[in-house]
């Protein structure tokens, strides 16, 4: 390994900012707007007068009063106190595939021919966008094999609920929906493949890994029967290891009557290597935002492109978008759709910057990608086995991770306590963001998650894994330096975890916070 | 301010390091002091103390004299006050069992002990689950789980305790080996009981723990589940421990914590049955289910703490009549392993391998292997 560098006199800002609501002044005003024309109003009258009562405010909202500077500066503060993915080296987010998000999609999604338009206008005005969402579909629809896709639902979750509905549906239309009211997932698959079916009213069985930490097939085949709605797995699993039984387990799934999902969020593994109609899937869904390069929302827009085998397409949310020929349109004619999961046809935005990633990738710049990162993943590997107190979840297992590693700190936490949460604090210390441990519960004891998507340069990860070597020898050589940490950045440690799960404690809102911790 | 007493069994352990596999009883104390063995629970309590110092001003600590917990204090630099009376160097069970009982009288709000299993009896023995306990780790046997990790984890949990950081409590169980047979090469944990420690699961399970899942929802949850499940028409088998306790609240009917009860129709129609009564009620009523919970840190379903529910008992009943929960935090303190089963019954046992949906929770199960020790 050539020189590495690492960013030793890391210092970012730490601006120990105030809540914008303790930066409130009355009577300060940012804009204050000009006044109804005489005109507008005499034509158009009182329009409060025209809200009905129950609508109306009876005392002002409690907004912040802060001026248009005080503002701009306040989230500017904000921002540099930030470390995102397109600002660092940021392999920390495994599993979240954060990839490079091309300026070119940010650049179009501003041009006025698609900022202008409105999702109310008529279809032949605005061909163009759906023709986009066509021609998207039709690229979804050969990574995966299946054969109908819908981008309504906004994101990964949605996505997961919405097969969760369509579940629902189609044993609803053969009459054993009552009977069908179990799911199937895997312990290290996405906590939303338990959750979503939960939500929908199914019975949830969790199945554990067998001792090379892919699922334990005899476990699914005891736990399938006459009573199974369906299996919801992700494949990789969240610890990076491929599951190659996935066919079998659809085959065992399908002889009891029950339907398969595969959760394929992040698919970046084997993006024109394996394909979901293949392996037997009757339905898959993609995370655009983690396999199709557009940004992560961190609660924004994003789009859960959801598919299914064309026996399943009418179960699909409505409107879908199709072509006769001619012209695009929104077809609404299914009679048994779940309904609407969103309103319109979802985040254009979002699936303008999708279709743009993949147009400039190209089929075999697809699968290139995915080369690339199995490639970046395991010589990230390389370097991090090398490390001691290092280790990763079922090691020496035999088998080639995939694109993403679920790493533990256990020797480190025995021998000197020092866990992932220290790590994490001092590692951002040398401009490194806050890696992901792993899903709740740890199953794997002091985790951390590494994906190097086909994003980062082998410097990056060369940078990446010194950083994780650098931390790990002060771990053992002075522990106190890693307990006190941070020290250059904005991030700050949690003092009081615990009260992260006293419901007296957390608050979401400022007035919750005020109540709870008796501000005035 | 939290008041705390402080007691240390001097002996503890001892036994271990000399390979006498524990130090109950004069006969292997003397033996284990002969063989050159040193005394280290003091040692351990210390390490404890030390770091408890920090939190001095939000302590009161009430403790017996010498080795028994006034050395220590002193040792740590902490203001105790110091009762009652020993002779050095020939401190036995008795005097565990005064300290604890003599100052829960006094009405503290935690014991602190140092010891093992044996240890752990003798306070439940002199408390029961009224007082708060917590166990610094110094035995040779560990199966109990009222034990901070480690006596380091110990001082820090009593810091925030005493800053009232920790406010939940749990029970927890009391397990101990029999030592004659451990000496013997048989390994077999019985359930004595419970005492209530504070319920902070990273410092006192495992490091698998993670944050985001209360105990206490975890059996909330699971409690209801089963008791909605629950039919009419079928004789419940409700198995020992402080599940299935939980599990007899939600349907409102009184519970034998140690004992196997049985209901039907919502009514509890024997208590704390023996194995003959189990064997009488499995002849009387045509459907029986049993509900069981997974005892201690080592995944056994049957023959810990639960004898009661023999292997005739169980092969009455049948495999598909068995329902087991447990909470989600003690399920995955199994991860790499799987649930147990010691019928004394070799047939059995290997009736009833093969996967179980353990439910963790409402409508919410993982699906385990159980294997025959």
């Amino acid at each position: 390994m050539a020189k590495v560098n690492v960013r030793k006199n890391f210092q970012q800002a730490r601006w120990n900012e105030p809540m914008i609501y303790e930066l409130s002044t009355p009577g300060l005003r940012g804009i204050i707007p000009p006044a109804v024309e005489d005109e507008i109003e005499s034509r158009v009258g009182d329009v409060a007068a025209k809200l009905p009562e129950s609508l109306k405010r009876k005392t002002a909202p409690g907004l912040p009063e802060v001026a248009q500077k005080q503002v701009l500066q306040h989230y500017i503060h904000l921002s540099q106190e930030t470390m995102g993915a397109n600002l660092t080296n940021d392999i920390s987010e495994g599993t979240c595939t954060m990839k490079y998000n091309p300026r070119l999609c940010e650049t179009l999604i501003g041009n006025p021919g698609f900022a202008d338009i409105h999702p109310d206008q008529d279809e032949d005005t605005v061909q163009g966008m759906l023709k986009i969402y066509y021609d998207f579909e039709k690229v979804v629809k050969e990574v995966s094999g299946l054969d109908k896709f819908s981008l309504q639902p906004g994101g990964g979750n949605h996505a997961v609920y919405t097969a969760a509905s369509v579940i629902r549906a189609y044993h609803e239309a053969n009459g054993e929906l009552e009977q069908r009211n179990e799911i199937i997932t895997t312990i290290f698959s996405h906590p939303c493949d338990a959750a979503c079916p939960a939500t929908a009213g199914f019975k949830v069985i969790t199945i554990w890994p067998d001792q090379n930490g892919m699922p334990d097939y005899e476990a699914i085949k005891a736990a399938a029967n006459e009573h199974t709605a369906a299996i919801f797995m992700t494949n990789p699993e969240d610890i990076g290891i491929y599951n190659v039984h996935a066919d079998k387990i659809v085959e065992a799934i399908h002889a009891v009557g029950g339907l398969c999902f595969y959760d394929q969020a992040n698919a970046n593994a084997f993006l024109g290597v394996a394909r979901a109609k293949e392996a037997g899937f009757d339905m898959c869904h993609f995370n655009v935002h983690k396999t199709f390069g557009t940004p992560h929302g961190g609660e924004g827009p994003a789009c859960g492109a959801f598919g299914v085998r064309k026996e399943l397409a009418k179960f699909l949310p409505v409107p879908t978008v199709e072509y006769d020929g001619e012209k695009y349109y929104l077809d609404y004619d299914k009679p048994e759709s779940i309904g609407k999961v969103r309103q319109y046809i979802g985040q254009s935005a979002v699936v303008l910057k999708a279709y743009t990633w993949s147009m400039m990738m190209g089929a075999d710049g697809l699968r290139e990608c995915a080369e690339i990162s199995v490639l970046n993943n395991n010589y990230m590997l390389h370097l991090m086995e090398q490390i001691p107190g290092v280790s990763h979840a079922f090691q020496g297992n035999g088998i080639v991770r995939q694109e993403q590693i679920r790493y533990s700190f256990e020797e480190l936490k025995e021998k000197y306590d020092i866990g992932s949460d220290d790590m994490n604090c001092r590692m951002g210390d040398y401009g490194i963001p806050w890696f992901w441990s792993s899903h709740h519960p740890w199953v794997i004891p002091e985790p951390m998650t590494l994906e190097p998507c086909e994003s980062y340069t082998k410097e990056d990860i060369e940078e990446y894994a010194k950083v994780v070597e650098i931390v790990a020898g002060e771990a053992a050589e002075n522990p106190g330096l890693l307990k006190n940490a941070p020290y250059h950045t904005g991030m700050h440690r949690r003092i009081q975890e615990e009260d992260l799960d006293n419901p007296e404690k957390w608050a979401v809102t400022w007035k919750a916070y005020k109540r709870k911790h008796g501000v005035k | 301010m939290k008041r705390l007493e402080f007691i240390v069994n001097p002996v503890a352990g001892i036994g271990g390091k000399v390979g006498l596999k524990g130090s109950d009883g004069e006969e292997i104390l003397k033996k284990a002091l002969e063989l050159g063995a040193v005394r280290e629970s003091g040692k351990k309590a210390l390490v404890a103390m030390n770091i408890l110092k920090e939190a001095e001003a939000d302590i009161e600590v009430f403790t017996w004299p010498g080795e028994m917990g006034g050395d220590i204090c002193r040792k740590a630099g902490i203001d105790a006050h110091v009762r009652g009376s020993i002779t050095p160097g020939a401190t036995t069970l008795e005097d565990t069992v005064r300290a604890a009982r003599e100052m829960s009288a006094l009405g503290l709000d935690l014991i602190l002990f140092t010891g093992g299993d044996g240890t752990a009896r003798n306070i439940m023995d002199a408390v029961g689950t009224d007082t708060t306990v917590l166990g610094i780790p110094a035995g040779c046997k560990i199966h109990s789980g009222v034990y901070a990790l480690n006596p380091k984890t110990a001082g820090k949990l009593l810091v925030q305790y005493a800053q009232g950081k920790v406010k939940e409590t749990k029970l927890a169980e009391v397990m101990d080996i029999d030592e004659t047979q451990f000496r013997n090469g048989v390994v077999q944990a019985k359930l004595y009981g419970y005492l209530k420690i504070p319920n902070e699961s990273k410092m006192i399970q495992n490091l698998k723990s993670g944050r985001g899942f209360s105990e206490t929802a975890s059996v909330e949850m699971l409690s209801h589940y089963v008791a909605d499940e629950m039919k009419d028409g079928i004789l419940y088998l409700i198995g020992t421990g402080s599940t299935t306790a939980s599990i007899m609240q939600k349907l409102g009917l009184p519970n034998t914590l140690l004992g196997v009860d049985a209901v039907y129709n919502r009514k509890v129609v024997a208590s704390d049955c023996t194995e003959k009564e189990l064997l009488e009620l499995t002849e009387n009523y045509p459907k029986v289910k049993i509900i069981v919970t997974v005892i201690g840190g080592q995944g056994y379903v049957f023959g810990r703490g639960n004898q009661q529910i023999s292997a005739e008992v169980i092969k009455r009943v049948g495999k598909e009549n068995i329902i087991i929960a447990a909470s989600r935090g003690k399920i995955l303190s199994l991860f790499g392993s799987t649930l147990h089963v010691d019928t004394g019954n070799e047939e059995v046992n290997q009736m009833l391998c093969g996967y179980y949906r353990v439910i963790v929770g409402y409508e919410d199960m993982m699906m385990l292997p159980m294997r025959d020790v």
